[in-house]
C-alpha cells in the first residue's frame, strides 16, 4: 500500500462570499455568509468527476494534503484523499468545505456581525443540517457543479450526504454514508447534552458571549471532548492502546493524571480546547440532535428516502457503539424498501467510531472498489 | 472471473429459472456471478447478502450490489415479498438455522431456489460404505474442516418444505454438469430446487 503515503502536497483554503440572504430552519435569516472550503485535483471538462467530503463535529475544509511543508499534521482524512488512494485526486475533483457555524473560516459565532461590529456569539442562529446542505449547494453552484460524482461523508457528514441525497436528488450521483445513523438515539443525544451542559456551566463563558469578555470557556471545552473522545473510541481499542498503564509506575494515590488513559484524554482534550470555539461545539451538537429526514413525514424513513436517486454506499464498523451497525442497517433497510440501489459493509474494526478515519484493509479495499466504480461511470 | 459471459453449469441452471427483468436477492453471493450475468443478460435487479466483506468488496468489482449480512440472523432487512426470486446456492447444508432460513426466503421472495450437494448420491454413500466420510467435487471437504454441518437427500428436503407448507414447483438433479433423470437421489451429485408456498 505503497501509494497510501502519497500526498495532495501544498495545499490553500479559498472562501466563497454570499450575499443572497440564506433562509435557515430556525426561521432565522443569514443575510449573508462565507464559506472557506479547499479543492483538490482538477475538474474535468464535462464537470462530473466533482466529490464532496461532509466533515463531521469537529472537522472542517482542510481534508488533504498541507499548508507548509514543516506542517506537522495533514488535513484530518489525509490517508483516504489523495494521488492513487481510494478517494484518488487523480481522477476526482475533491472538495472539502466548513459548515456555517464553524471556527475555521465559514461565519460561525466567532465571526464579525456586520450588523453589530461584534463577534456573533450567542446571537448566532442554530443552524440544522438541511441548512447545511443548501449553502453548500450554493457552493457547488458557484464552482460550476450541476451534479456530484458523490458526496461522502462519516457520523456527522454522512448525515449531510443523506440529507444531499433528499434535497437535491438530481444532483447526487452516488452518495456514501459511513458510520452514520438515520438520526441520534436518545443515548446520543443525552452524551451531546453532557457536553454542552460542560461548557454552558463554564465560568468563562459568559452566555455565549465570551469573545467580548477576553475569555475562553476552556475548561468545559476540554470536559465535552474528553467525554467525545471516550464515546468515540471501543473498550477494546482504549485497552489495546492504554491498558491499565501508569505514568509513574504506581499508585500515587492522588488525582493527578496516573493512568496513561488520563493523560491521553486530558492532552486531547486541552489541545481542542486551543484550537475550536465552543459556540460552534454547540452549535454542531444541536444540528446532530435535529437530524431527523423523517420527522415530517410521520417518522416514515422509506419515504423520506423514496425522493433520492443517488445510488448509496453504506459501510458501518464493528466496535463503533455510538453509531452502532444497528444505526446504519437501519438506513440499509429503508433504502432496500425504497428500492434504491445500495452496498453495505460491516466492517470488523477495534477502533470504535474513529474507525471511519482508519485505514482498515476491508474498509479501504470496500471504498476503493466503490469508488473505482464511480470513476469508471464518469470517465475520471 | 464474474464479468464472464458464460457462467458456472450450476449457476447457468439457476439462470434459466430466473425470469427476465424480475428482483432478484442471491444469498451467500460470493463473488457476485450469478447476479452480475442476471444483471447483464436479463435486467435483472437485486441485492447480494455475503457475510464475508471480502466478498461484497469483489460483488461491487463485479458491478454488483451487495449487503453484508448474517443469513443465520434471518433477513430482516428485507420487507415481506419484496422479490421474485430468492436464492441460495449451495450453501444451506452449512447453516445452523436451516429451517428458518428457507421460511425466511419464502417470506421476502415469491419464490425460493434452493441447491445442494446430495448426500445421497452414490459416491457418498460408498465412501461411507468404505467407513469414510464422503469426499468429492461437490463437498471438497474433510470431516473434521467441512462447513457443513446439515447433510440431506432429496427426500429430506422435500420433507423439510412439507413440513413447512412449502411446494416444490421445480426439481432438477445434476452430475458433472449433466442433468439426471433416471435414479436421481442415486445418480445425481447436485440437486437445484425451485419452491414456493403453498397456496392458502
Amino acid at each position: 500500500m505503497s501509494d497510501l503515503t502519497r500526498s495532495v502536497g501544498i495545499v490553500q483554503a479559498q472562501t466563497a462570499v454570499f450575499d443572497t440572504p440564506l433562509q435557515l430552519a430556525s426561521g432565522a435569516v443569514l443575510p449573508d455568509y462565507q464559506l472557506c472550503f479547499e479543492t483538490y485535483g482538477t475538474l474535468n471538462a464535462a464537470r462530473s468527476n466533482a466529490i464532496l467530503i461532509c466533515h463531521a463535529l469537529s472537522g472542517h475544509h482542510h481534508v488533504a494534503g498541507r499548508y507548509t511543508p514543516e506542517d506537522k499534521a495533514a488535513g484530518w482524512w489525509d490517508n483516504m484523499v489523495g494521488p492513487g488512494k481510494p478517494i484518488d485526486t487523480d481522477r476526482f475533483f475533491v472538495v472539502g468545505v466548513n459548515n456555517l457555524g464553524g471556527c475555521h473560516g465559514s461565519t460561525g459565532p466567532s465571526s464579525i456581525n456586520p450588523a453589530t461590529g461584534q463577534p456573533w456569539g450567542s446571537s448566532f442562529p442554530v443552524v440544522t443540517v438541511p441548512d447545511w446542505v443548501r449553502s453548500q449547494a450554493r457552493l457547488a453552484d458557484r464552482l460550476g457543479i450541476d451534479r456530484w460524482a458523490a458526496i461522502i461523508g462519516g457520523s456527522l457528514g454522512g448525515m449531510q450526504t443523506l440529507q444531499w441525497s433528499i434535497d437535491y436528488p438530481e444532483r447526487v450521483a452516488h452518495a456514501l454514508v459511513i458510520a452514520s445513523a438515520p438520526k441520534l438515539s436518545a443515548q446520543n443525544i443525552a452524551f451531546n447534552d453532557v457536553a454542552r451542559q460542560a461548557i454552558l456551566t463554564d465560568p468563562d463563558f459568559h452566555g455565549g458571549d465570551y469573545y467580548a469578555h477576553d475569555a475562553i470557556p476552556r475548561r468545559g471545552l476540554r470536559l465535552a471532548r474528553m467525554l467525545g473522545h471516550i464515546t468515540y473510541l471501543s473498550d477494546d481499542g482504549m485497552g489495546e492502546k492504554f491498558g491499565r498503564m501508569l505514568k509513574s509506575g504506581d499508585y500515587q494515590f492522588g488525582y493527578e493524571v496516573e493512568f496513561e488513559i488520563e493523560s491521553y484524554l486530558r492532552y486531547q482534550g486541552d489541545k481542542f480546547s486551543d484550537y475550536f470555539d465552543a459556540n460552534t461545539y454547540l452549535l454542531m451538537t444541536k444540528a446532530l440532535d435535529y437530524f431527523d429526514p423523517a420527522k415530517d413525514l410521520n417518522d416514515d424513513l422509506v419515504a423520506a428516502l423514496r425522493k433520492a436517486s443517488a445510488r448509496f454506499m453504506v459501510a458501518s464498523f464493528t466496535s463503533d457503539w455510538r453509531f452502532s451497525p444497528e444505526r446504519s442497517r437501519e438506513i440499509v433497510k429503508a433504502l432496500v424498501a425504497a428500492d434504491k440501489e445500495v452496498v453495505y459493509g460491516e466492517i470488523e474494526s477495534v477502533h470504535g467510531h474513529d474507525a471511519f478515519l482508519m485505514l482498515d484493509a476491508p474498509y479501504v479495499n470496500l471504498m476503493r472498489a466503490y469508488l473505482n466504480r464511480v470513476a469508471e461511470e464518469v470517465n475520471a | 472471473m464474474s464479468t464472464a459471459n458464460t457462467l458456472r453449469a450450476d449457476l447457468q441452471l439457476i439462470a434459466d429459472w430466473v425470469a427476465p427483468a424480475s428482483r432478484v436477492l442471491d444469498l451467500g453471493c460470493g463473488d457476485g456471478a450469478l447476479l452480475s450475468w442476471l444483471n447483464r443478460h436479463k435486467a435483472v435487479r437485486g441485492y447480494g447478502v455475503d457475510f464475508d466483506v471480502n466478498n461484497v468488496v469483489r460483488c461491487v468489482q463485479a458491478g454488483v450490489n451487495a449487503i453484508q449480512g448474517n443469513l443465520e440472523t434471518g433477513l430482516a432487512e428485507f420487507e415481506d415479498q419484496r422479490f421474485d426470486h430468492v436464492v441460495l446456492s449451495q450453501t444451506i447444508q452449512a447453516m445452523h438455522n436451516t429451517e428458518q432460513i428457507l421460511v425466511e426466503m419464502l417470506r421476502v421472495g415469491r419464490e425460493a431456489i434452493v441447491t445442494f450437494p446430495n448426500f445421497g448420491y452414490w459416491e457418498n454413500r460408498w465412501q461411507i460404505l468404505q467407513g469414510h466420510m464422503p469426499v468429492s467435487e461437490t463437498i471438497p471437504y474433510q470431516w473434521y474442516n467441512t462447513p457443513n454441518i446439515h447433510w440431506c437427500m432429496l427426500g429430506d428436503f422435500e420433507a423439510l418444505c412439507a413440513k413447512n407448507g412449502i411446494q416444490v414447483l421445480e426439481r432438477v438433479v445434476m452430475n458433472e454438469g449433466k442433468r439426471i433423470l433416471f435414479l436421481p437421489n442415486l445418480r445425481g451429485s447436485l440437486a437445484f430446487y425451485r419452491v414456493a408456498r403453498q397456496p392458502a
